[in-house]
């Protein structure tokens, strides 16, 4: 199975990347972009057949390792 | 007293805290990642660099690492757990402090020396120190920058938990001396207890006349001054 998983800074906490580049894109006339966040995608593959299963496996690896929940969301995608 | 100073691969300036301690008169050793034990130490040293590389983010894979066990369990007996740099980070991923740290506001890496303004005493790397106090030393980091929630800034706050903010050269906090964006100009923070304390800057680094500045001295010898107080309770 494949998995994607999406880790993005939780809103309202500081994004210094997403606030640099979005100065960058309004300097370029871009002036509707209104928000630019960034993030990290990591993928995954595991053996097994339950998708169920292996799903919440991947969210305790995210709780316990991949993100940090202090300051991150993250979202799980089967790709696979 | 003697503190143990852990090396994960990565560690850079282990020798340097070894040094500065030994300076103020406190044994310390060199102590491996995979060390299970503490047995024999008195407190705990996590020193700057970068941990295991700091992939995926800085401290996420050393708060894994076998000695950390050791480490959080020391934070719960009481005892010193002092975070400098790449050590504050760790203890932030292993939630033993508070926050966390992330890229510079300027994306920049920023490596000079720094005014900090001493807010709270209750802690390892304050004990010797005054409210007001401000030191001077150097700051060495790209992912410096503090973030925390409003909840856990107020948390901070209302329990005497920030324990250093940038400043200027008089002492005054506000957005120019905030070299890395950090909320609140908030350099360094303790747990609720004091006794697991962060920092970014670098006091082992500012401990002799050669090296620019002794400011950090005083902050070095709140180690066996907070263990002092901590014993005599």
């Amino acid at each position: 199975m494949k998995f994607r998983i999406d880790i993005r800074r939780k809103e309202g906490l500081s994004d210094p990347e997403g606030v640099t580049t979005q100065k960058a894109l309004q300097n370029l006339g871009y002036e509707d972009v209104t928000a630019t966040h960034f993030g990290r995608t990591i993928y995954l593959e595991m053996d097994g057949e339950d998708a169920g299963a292996a799903t919440a496996e991947v969210e305790t690896m995210c709780r316990q390792l991949l993100a940090n929940p202090v300051i991150e969301d993250f979202e799980i995608e089967v790709v696979g | 007293m003697k503190i143990a100073v852990v090396i994960f691969p990565g560690t850079n300036c282990e020798h340097d805290v070894v040094h500065g301690l030994d300076l103020i008169g406190v044994e310390a050793e060199l102590v491996f990642h995979k060390q299970t034990s503490l047995d024999g130490y008195d407190g705990v040293v996590l020193p700057g660099g970068f941990a295991h590389g700091d992939y995926l983010r800085t401290g996420a894979i050393a708060r894994f690492s076998p000695v950390m066990d050791s480490v959080v369990a020391m934070a719960a007996a009481g005892k010193p757990v002092v975070g400098i740099c790449n050590g504050f980070q760790v203890l932030c991923e292993a939630g033993l402090l508070p926050g966390a740290l992330v890229a510079n506001r300027d994306l920049s890496f920023i490596c000079r020396p720094i005014h900090l303004r001493v807010e709270g005493t209750n802690s390892p790397l304050t004990a010797a120190a005054a409210v007001g106090d401000v030191v001077k030393i150097p700051l060495n980091s790209y992912e410096g920058n503090y973030i925390a929630d409003a909840d856990t800034l107020h948390q901070l706050e209302t329990n005497g938990q920030i324990l250093f903010r940038y400043c200027d050269e008089s002492g005054a906090v506000d957005v120019s001396s905030n070299p890395n964006g950090s909320v609140g100009n908030i350099a360094g923070v303790s747990n609720e207890v004091g006794n697991v304390a962060g920092l970014m800057p670098h006091p082992e680094r500012a401990v002799e006349p050669i090296l620019g500045s002794t400011d950090g001295v005083p902050l070095l010898a709140s180690i066996p001054a907070f263990a002092g107080l901590v014993g005599a309770m």
